[in-house]
């Protein structure tokens, strides 16, 4: 059996009596799109926020590819393959799309510490940023600033940007949020040719993509993960049912 | 051609044209205020990769500046009395000569800088600001308290300072160096802006989580560009002692800082030729109004004020419009 892309062990963290995670466990497996669901305020953002690297948690371990990396800051993180997008999308705003995703680029190859030679003329740098941008397709706004981009190309240049990573996994953090219909469709058509290159490990509201792209999703409520399964399996769950997705489907 | 770059050509020439007139004219005080300006730039280029391309607001600028006179008139005076120094242990002469001023000044400061971006960039907005003013004042007032090097009263060097196959006593060959060094830097930092360092640099400044994301550690980032600015700074320092043969405390004070904060924001906070226009408005504006009235910072404060409030991106943004990504 292959090593999981990503590893969570009993992951605790706690803010004075407030319990966000409770003994977390999940994996996430080559190839799959694993889906994490849950309430408002179930304590997705903080497990995420272990996961990638900017919290420390209480106790528990997160190995990336079989490698402890719980002692690990966000940014080591991502050199080893950790590809983090979010909620609200965070980027160079006064910056060109091109430079963004060059920038992960850049990341990706430890290249940051090149003070010599224009980052936009260096070939090795460019040329996969705009592969990158040619798969969300943002080929046509390589030049605009970000600023000047609509919500949704913000959300596929977030996309570009983790694919520049070349990871080993993504970590998403709603990639729907705030997208239309036409525009969840397309993001949703986008993250099921992703899986193919890392698995996905997404944290999502809207569940009608949710359950398109999810190969195995889990359950989170109060800190804890009260179900994990196939997608019929969650669905004909009564306790997440009366948890979470109420009389819904 | 970009608007930007006609404007930093048009700003460049025209710093070199105007001591040359004044050289043709016989009016040799016009060619060291241009020496002056040009000086102060090059410490506002120093202060604009920390603060404008960095984002990191400094007002403890003058330590390197200061520290940077102090190394020519530590050097120079030891030079200029024949008394050796005792550094750990090892005797070493003064100097007169500015390549190794300039050295040792660039040393010192990237030096300082390391101790106090190590201490302060674990803060960031106010704080950053506060302990960088506090670690400033500490320099300052260590200064003020050491008798050895003139305390208070500083320290006067009877003749500038030598660069070898130029007289630097004559005014335009001084302005002639000082002006080298300047395009000389300014050409390493577009390089350095450019750079894989330079796009992390300000996408740092823009977002430090996607920095983070990326794989790219934000305080070595921010650290590195700390300590480059304060080497350049120091620079400055050494030659603006050099320009009035005299450093004081007052090379050293929180105002300088200030001063220096003010040219990047008159001139253009991020953009590559700001500091040179702040620097000159800086000069003109001391000079002219100081001509009209004692009270000349009143009318610089208003003109601070207009800039800030109507021109976010200072004179090189109201004249080139809005910073377009460079390559």
């Amino acid at each position: 059996m292959t090593e999981p892309a990503l590893e969570v062990r009993g992951l605790r963290k706690s803010f004075g009596a407030i319990v966000a995670s409770d003994d977390v466990s999940l994996d996430l497996r080559g190839g799959e799109v694993h889906a994490l669901i849950g309430p408002n305020g179930a304590g997705k953002s903080t497990l995420i926020a272990q996961i990638a690297g900017a919290l420390r948690p209480d106790a528990g371990s997160v190995r990336l590819a079989g490698r402890d990396v719980t002692g690990l800051g966000t940014a080591a993180r991502a050199r080893l393959g950790l590809a983090r997008t979010f909620q609200v999308s965070a980027l160079a705003m006064e910056l060109t799309v091109l430079q963004n995703v060059v920038l992960g680029v850049a990341g990706r190859a430890g290249g940051a510490w090149r003070f010599r030679g224009a980052a936009l003329r260096d070939p090795a740098l460019v040329r996969p940023a705009r592969e990158a941008l040619a798969r969300v397709g943002l080929t046509g706004e390589a030049t605009s600033v970000v600023a000047d981009l609509s919500h949704g190309q913000r959300r596929r240049l977030e996309l570009a940007v983790a694919l520049a990573l070349k990871p080993r996994c993504f970590v998403m953090d709603e990639p729907l949020a705030g997208l239309g219909a036409d525009g969840s469709a397309e993001m949703t058509a986008l993250l099921a040719g992703l899986k193919a290159q890392a698995p996905i490990l997404l944290v999502e509201h809207d569940m009608d993509a949710v359950f398109a792209l999810a190969d195995r999703i889990s359950v989170l409520v109060y800190g804890r993960i009260i179900s994990t399964g196939p997608p019929d399996a969650i669905r004909a769950d009564a306790a997440v049912r009366e948890a979470y997705l109420g009389d819904a489907s | 051609m970009r608007r930007e770059t006609i404007v930093n050509a048009a700003l460049a020439l025209g710093l070199l044209a105007f001591p040359l007139w004044a050289h043709w004219a016989g009016e040799p005080f016009y060619i060291t205020l241009a020496t002056r300006a040009a000086i102060l730039a090059l410490a506002g280029v120093g202060l604009n990769l920390a603060l404008g391309t960095g984002g990191l607001v400094s007002l403890g600028h003058a330590a390197f500046f200061g520290l940077g006179g102090y190394a020519m008139g530590v050097l120079a005076w030891h030079a200029q009395m024949y008394t050796p120094m005792q550094v750990f242990g090892m005797t070493v002469p003064g100097t007169k000569s500015m390549p190794v001023i300039w050295l040792v000044a660039m040393s010192g400061g990237a030096l300082l800088a390391a101790l106090i971006g190590a201490l302060s960039l674990r803060s960031s907005g106010v704080y950053f600001i506060m302990l960088t003013l506090a670690f400033g004042q500490m320099v300052y007032y260590f200064a003020i308290s050491w008798p050895a090097y003139g305390g208070e009263d500083g320290l006067s060097i009877y003749l500038r300072n030598g660069f070898p196959g130029l007289n630097t006593l004559d005014p335009l060959q001084f302005f002639a160096l000082t002006y080298a060094v300047l395009m000389a830097v300014i050409w390493g930092m577009a390089r350095l802006r450019a750079s894989p360092f330079g796009l992390a640099l300000a996408a740092a400044r823009q977002s430090p989580a996607r920095v983070q994301a990326v794989g790219i550690g934000v305080f070595p980032l921010r650290l590195a560009a700390f300590v480059l600015s304060g080497a350049v700074t120091a620079l400055a320092g050494a030659l603006f002692a050099d320009l009035n043969r005299f450093v004081s405390p007052s090379m050293l004070s929180w105002h300088t800082s200030g001063e220096l904060i003010v040219i990047v924001v008159l001139g253009g906070v991020a953009r590559l030729y700001g500091p040179v226009a702040g620097a000159v408005l800086l000069v003109t504006l001391e000079h002219v109004l100081g001509g009209v009235s004692d009270y000349w910072q009143i009318f610089l404060g208003l003109g601070l004020l207009a800039v800030v409030l109507f021109a976010r991106g200072g004179l090189i943004g109201a004249l080139a419009g809005r910073a377009v990504a460079h390559d």
